[in-house]
């Protein structure tokens, strides 16, 4: 039950990641030939061609990085940092491309950083000394420097020397035609990542949580604030050539949501948010393999994206389908209590004289259809709650239809009832209510009343044996009191 | 206390701005060891920046703080601090225990994380504010007593020698404020110097050794008994008449049942 369950959530991911490559194989199979599909399978998995390799390691480097840094932007309310931050970087890529008039990636990759950092320290600046707040000052900065590096893009393409070819990878995104360098630029950003969050995991932790705090004791917090930053401007620009400037952020916010969704402990977010980056890293770089033309990024971004639908869909705290199976049984068990509690009332009416009851009174006293009954009756039996006396009508025509509870069966409907008439005894003795309006607040209340809480009550209400309308509170005791016989044949 | 000594906190002629508009100005203030003093105001009367800008997070526009004779910076070790509740997001992904320990990150170095000791101290801390029970649970799952409480623990985990407490009782429960002034009262004893933000004056009176009145400037400042009348409040709460008028008649209460001071 517990929600927290790293092993849980790990089984989980691997499950998603199946059906996500299961569904959507099965799509691509009505277009592609079976033996195509598995000489690809084959191929892809022992990673024969060098592109592919460029391509999935490229991958799964991005995967952990955007999953450990997009953790603690969205733990700190940042999300849309990321966007601004993929968007601030373009004229950066333009000026890096101006600057050498070539496509040397170390320079577009230090132009892009200093576009990207300027870019926050614009956004700091104008909600630090205007009173414009954080979201209007990211949405400005967005806009405006994505809107300027379009504009030195257009420039660029006019000019009439330089070789530009593949600049427009930067806005969509081409993980398929990655360079070397740009392999190696990837992996030492991660490499980069991973080391400082490791190392500086509790100094992260702090000044994420409590920035106050975090200054309070001592530690450079600022400084902690401008090396996630950093790594931030760093990761989406090494992003930005494999999934464009749109999709970084999805890809910084996506699997880091769906861990956030999964855990309540920073330290398991950050480790299911980097595996989930990289089985969609995987996931994508598989899928644009299977079709030629196929884009790597999107299809990272819609397998990330299917593994948060599926931790919507079934994670143990807020998913749906776990809600709609917890509200089924409890629903069910109500029912079940209900059926045993009618059968005490109907005892108690004989003064506990009949240990089997006629299946006709426990209809009256439930005021259900012959049908509804026996089911209810077929659930008890079930569960082991109660017996049937069905004599055989041929031979003895005049025999009703007994049920019998057994002992566990006895016991749960005088652990029901007593909670019903402790409560009431309760609302009437201290909380003051009339009698004659605890028994609907009761119904309720009898199903959820733990152990304990009874016991507190019992001490309180100084162990009553009768309730406000003056009938039994039925103890252990009780039970003992009144024995129960099986059917009799 | 001998003269050599320096004393806990001393602050000399501090103004404190926001965007060039001041919010205090120009307090002096020495806090002897061992007391359990009040800062008293209305609201924007600058008591929470009081506390930011002795802890450093709100710089000052002039003037300076020293905590034991020493810049902050040099002894941030020896203060233990309580932000008020609202400052940080309670759906973070923390539980209990980890807010605690964060209370011993200061006393680690770089790259060292909480070890067994530290988690002693944390499990010790976590008792004595009665959460001992709750250390595992995910903080959003907190009442704001409880949520309170955590607060506590962690400043206790500090082990420090002066605390700083921004509204501590704040939207609490009556048990948990009764807890926390236990708390106080023990760490005073210890030889603890404590300044707690506080905004009842019904129960400011009960509370403190001495107080701090405040509205923008400093009103007056010293032992509870001399600091709390009638012309003295006035001057702090200027004409809110309402604030006044009660306190006036909770005064007059209190001077007929205990007539006796501390």
């Amino acid at each position: 039950m517990h929600p927290n369950h790293p092993y849980r959530a790990l089984a989980l991911a691997g499950g998603l990641l199946l059906l996500t490559a299961g569904d959507l194989s099965a799509a691509k199979i009505g277009d592609l030939s079976d033996t195509r599909f598995w000489d690809q399978l084959i191929r892809f998995f022992s990673l024969r061609d060098p592109s592919l390799r460029y391509t999935l390691t490229a991958s799964l480097f991005l995967g952990t990085c955007c999953g450990l840094l997009g953790s603690f932007i969205v733990v700190r309310k940042l999300s849309l940092m990321g966007d601004t931050l993929s968007h601030a970087v373009l004229p950066g890529v333009a000026l890096g491309f101006l600057w050498t008039m070539t496509k040397n990636p170390w320079a577009i990759f230090v132009g892009a950083t200093l576009a990207g950092l300027l870019g926050t320290v614009v956004v700091h600046w104008i909600h630090t000394t205007t009173h414009i707040k954080e979201d209007s000052a990211m949405g400005l900065v967005l806009s405006g420097f994505y809107a300027l590096g379009i504009c030195l893009f257009t420039m660029i393409q006019q000019l009439p020397t330089a070789n530009k070819a593949g600049l427009d990878k930067f806005l969509f995104g081409q993980a398929a035609a990655l360079s070397a360098e740009d392999l190696w630029m990837i992996g030492i950003v991660t490499i980069l990542s991973l080391l400082a969050i490791v190392l500086f995991y509790k100094e992260f932790l702090v000044t994420s949580f409590d920035f106050g705090f975090a200054q309070a004791l001592g530690l450079s917090a600022r400084f902690f604030h401008y090396l996630i930053m950093l790594l931030l401007a760093l990761s989406v620009v090494i992003a930005l050539q494999a999934v464009g400037v749109v999709l970084v952020s999805a890809l910084l916010i996506t699997p880091a949501a769906t861990a956030f969704l999964l855990t309540d402990r920073m330290h398991r977010m950050l480790i299911y948010a980097s595996l989930f980056g990289m089985g969609a890293g995987v996931a994508g770089a598989f899928f644009s393999y299977l079709g030629n033309s196929l884009p790597t990024g999107p299809f990272i971004i819609v397998a990330a994206s299917t593994l948060f639908a599926l931790a919507l869909l079934f994670s143990n705290r807020y998913g749906i389908i776990p809600r709609w199976i917890r509200n089924l049984s409890r629903d069910r068990r109500i029912q079940i209590e209900n059926t045993l509690k009618a059968v005490y009332h109907v005892r108690e009416k004989n003064a506990f004289s009949i240990d089997g009851i006629p299946v006709k009174a426990l209809q009256n006293r439930r005021k259900l259809s012959p049908s509804e009954v026996e089911k209810e009756i077929r659930q008890l039996v079930r569960r082991g709650f109660a017996s049937m006396d069905e004599p055989d009508p041929e031979a003895l025509p005049d025999r009703e239809r007994k049920l019998f509870l057994t002992p566990s069966g006895w016991e749960t409907a005088c652990r029901i009832v007593r909670n019903h008439r402790l409560w009431e005894l309760y609302l009437t003795e201290s909380v003051r209510y009339q009698p004659d309006h605890v028994h609907d607040d009761a119904e309720e209340i009898e199903h959820l009343l733990g152990e304990d809480i009874v016991r507190q009550l019992e001490r309180r209400l100084n162990y009553p044996t009768r309730d406000p309308h003056g009938k039994l509170i039925p103890s252990l005791q009780d039970l003992s009191k009144t024995p129960l016989a099986g059917p009799s044949r | 206390m001998s003269p050599q000594t320096p004393p806990p906190l001393e602050i000399h002629d501090l103004t404190v701005a926001y965007h060039k508009k001041p919010v205090l100005y120009g307090i002096d203030l020495v806090v002897p060891s061992g007391r359990l003093v009040g800062i008293v105001g209305p609201n924007g009367a600058g008591k929470s920046t009081l506390i930011k800008a002795i802890l450093g997070l709100a710089p000052p526009s002039s003037g300076w703080v020293k905590i034991f004779g020493k810049p902050y910076r040099n002894n941030a070790k020896r203060v233990g601090y309580v932000p008020q509740r609202e400052s940080v997001d309670w759906d973070f992904p923390v539980n209990v225990r980890d807010v605690v320990l964060m209370g011993r990150y200061g006393r680690l170095g770089w790259l060292k994380r909480p070890g067994k000791a530290d988690r002693e101290v944390a499990r010790a801390c976590l008792e004595k504010v009665q959460m001992l029970p709750y250390a595992n649970r995910q903080i959003s799952n907190l009442s704001g007593g409880q949520q309170q409480r955590v607060f506590l623990a962690r400043a206790l985990a500090q082990e420090s020698d002066l605390y700083l407490l921004d509204e501590p009782f704040a939207g609490v429960d009556v048990a948990t404020e009764s807890a926390i002034v236990n708390i106080l009262s023990q760490l005073r004893a210890q030889g603890k110097t404590l300044m707690v933000v506080h905004h009842d004056l019904t129960t400011a009176r009960k509370y403190f050794d001495m107080l701090l009145l405040l509205n923008m400037r400093m009103v007056d400042y010293g032992p509870t008994d001399e600091v709390f009348t009638y012309e003295k409040l006035q001057a702090t709460y200027g004409g809110r008449l309402t604030i006044l008028s009660q306190v006036a008649d909770s005064l007059s209460q209190e001077k007929e049942n205990l007539p006796v001071g501390p």
